[in-house]
């Protein structure tokens, strides 16, 4: 489960996949809602970690 | 001189009337969440809030404190000034809390077993090595001197902003900001927190919806931005060129896995009430994150408004003083003076507590007893302030930059004294010292040769790699560590579990 929390350095320290501005959403060039969509996704990534680690109680 | 004219006084008023109510609240703050179990005079009082601080609380001071005005300024000045390159504040403040998850309750626990308030308390309590403790402190207080000082700034810009020029609403910003602290530690900047990041979020919402709206939404934002660095060409515009892609992708994991190491951020983690805590916070802290990248996106907003300036950490409040009424500027010009207070406040606390447990119960008193440690932390908070606000009004702004730069590079190398521990009992304290010193000095001379650039190339071969020094010279550190280890140190764990747990229960 706690690998999970790797997902966040490869989706974002591997810059070249995310580096151009298409496709563009709302206006926001792709690098940008990229890297905004990483921040809800990695604070339910840890969430999903934490409840796992509570229902295997982790002190 | 300045004209009576050319203050703002609405702006003003608002500011001053803000500023007002987190000084009530700042003297108030040292009766406010005291506990069943008061300890009254003791160092976990005053220098860590009871170690009381519940999610909300602890929420509320980690965002207001990790998050500072300097940021606030600094951030959309540096994507104003180069675009892309300046938003790897944004990867950086996402990959820090997966780190916070896995480190920070497993630190937590081991201070609060043994009733350690520093992170070099720590490491003296895990290796009991006088010389790595005292590495790890002297680490903390220079790095963060020079981050007070930046909060400085970040004041002195919104108060130039409003028209009022001298440096006498500094220091009485600063005097004010310096008594609360000592008569009510801890408690006052996690109150003022509260109001401080409640404004902020206001005035970040606002600006960002309403301001597009005026400039013609989001796409004529992002296009005045990418004609202005295709005017101004060179290493800018909306996306990375290849030679940013490694400083971008380091200087977001280096300063990640330096951020909490800071006496500020560590100061916040020790005060909370349970490893639980810590845990749901590095679940709710990322949503500072997005006002972070919301407030970069200001730097492009300045385009389409057709912001100019001198100095680009002008750009934030000469966009609000150019798009907003005066009223509303003064809230955000406060929120922003406010965000300077907070982790001030916070890190002047966290530099006391390293002076007093690491420095003056080792070195000057040892049988200085709790209620003792406090009464000194009280007064080198106050020093530690003063010496910041000496630091800005008598040498260039430029020093204390440098010094800020460095400052993170330093603390990212006490990353493996502080953490490896928590994980492996491999590491000895001597392989641990050489591997700080290595790391410090070799770090600090590239930095220096460099120019003081965070970023230093290194040609091998026909090929040139540019990384962030602070993480080339925490690889050395490790490398240097693992050699001493394996040479010199034999046997592997220095410190026998025995003598481990009587530390701990100690």
């Amino acid at each position: 489960m706690r690998l999970l929390l790797l997902l966040p350095f490869i989706g974002l320290l591997w810059v070249p996949f995310y580096n151009r501005e298409l496709p563009a959403l709302f206006g926001f060039p792709f690098f940008y809602w990229y890297q905004f969509a990483w921040v809800p996704l990695t604070a339910l990534i840890i969430w999903i970690v934490y409840k796992d680690g509570v229902k295997k109680g982790v002190q | 001189m300045p004209t009576p004219s050319s203050i703002n006084w609405t702006a003003l008023g608002v500011f001053v009337f803000f500023f007002a109510l987190v000084t009530v609240l700042g003297f108030w703050a040292s009766r406010w969440q005291r506990g069943t179990a008061n300890k009254g005079a003791h160092l976990d009082e005053w220098g860590l809030g009871g170690r009381n601080f519940g999610t909300w609380i602890t929420w509320f001071l980690i965002g207001g404190d990790a998050y500072t005005a300097y940021t606030v300024i600094a951030v959309p000045a540096l994507v104003y000034a180069v675009g892309a390159y300046g938003f790897f504040a944004l990867p950086y403040t996402i990959v820090v809390y997966p780190i916070v998850f896995l480190i920070m309750p497993k630190l937590w626990q081991a201070a609060h077993k043994a009733g350690h308030v520093t992170a070099a308390d720590v490491v003296y309590g895990r290796y009991q090595s006088r010389k790595l403790e005292l590495a790890i402190a002297i680490t903390g207080v220079m790095a963060t001197m020079p981050y007070i000082a930046l909060q400085l700034i970040g004041m002195e810009v919104v108060i130039k902003a409003l028209g009022v020029t001298g440096e006498l609403p500094l220091l009485a910003a600063f005097v004010i900001l310096g008594l609360y602290t000592y008569s009510a530690g801890l408690r006052a900047p996690a109150l003022i927190a509260f109001v401080k990041d409640l404004m902020i979020y206001v005035v970040v919402l606002v600006a960002v919806v309403v301001l597009p709206m005026k400039l013609g939404g989001y796409g004529a934002v992002f296009q005045s931005a990418r004609d202005a660095f295709a005017a101004k060409g060179g290493a800018t515009g909306l996306t990375l060129q290849p030679q940013q892609f490694l400083p971008f992708a380091t200087l977001a994991l280096g300063s990640a896995m330096a951020a909490f190491m800071y006496p500020h951020t560590m100061t916040g983690i020790f005060a909370a009430k349970s490893a639980d805590t810590i845990r749901k916070n590095a679940v709710f802290l990322p949503a500072y994150t997005v006002l972070l990248g919301l407030i970069a996106l200001l730097g492009y907003m300045a385009y389409a408004a057709g912001i100019k300036v001198s100095s680009n950490n002008d750009v934030v409040p000469a966009l609000f003083n150019a798009m907003f009424p005066s009223w509303f500027s003064g809230f955000a010009f406060a929120a922003i003076a406010i965000g300077a207070l907070v982790p001030a406040a916070v890190m002047s606390i966290g530099a006391a507590n390293l002076f007093t447990r690491n420095f003056w119960k080792p070195y000057v008193n040892p049988g200085v007893t709790p209620q003792g440690e406090a009464k000194v932390a009280k007064l080198v908070s106050l020093a530690v302030k003063f010496g910041a606000l000496v630091f800005i009004l008598f040498l260039p702004t430029k020093f204390a930059l440098d010094l800020q730069l460095l400052g993170g590079m330093w603390m990212l190398q006490t990353f493996p004294a502080l953490v490896f521990g928590l994980f492996v009992g491999w590491f000895g304290a001597n392989a641990l010292l050489s591997g700080w010193a290595a790391g410090i000095i070799g770090g600090s001379w590239l930095v220096y040769a460099d120019g003081i650039k965070p970023v230093h190339t290194f040609h091998i071969g026909a090929d040139s790699y540019s990384l962030y020094t602070g993480l080339s010279a925490l690889v050395l550190n490790i490398v240097v560590a693992v050699l001493v280890q394996l040479l010199f140190e034999r046997g592997g764990a220095q410190v026998p579990a025995f003598k481990r747990s009587q530390i701990e229960r100690g």
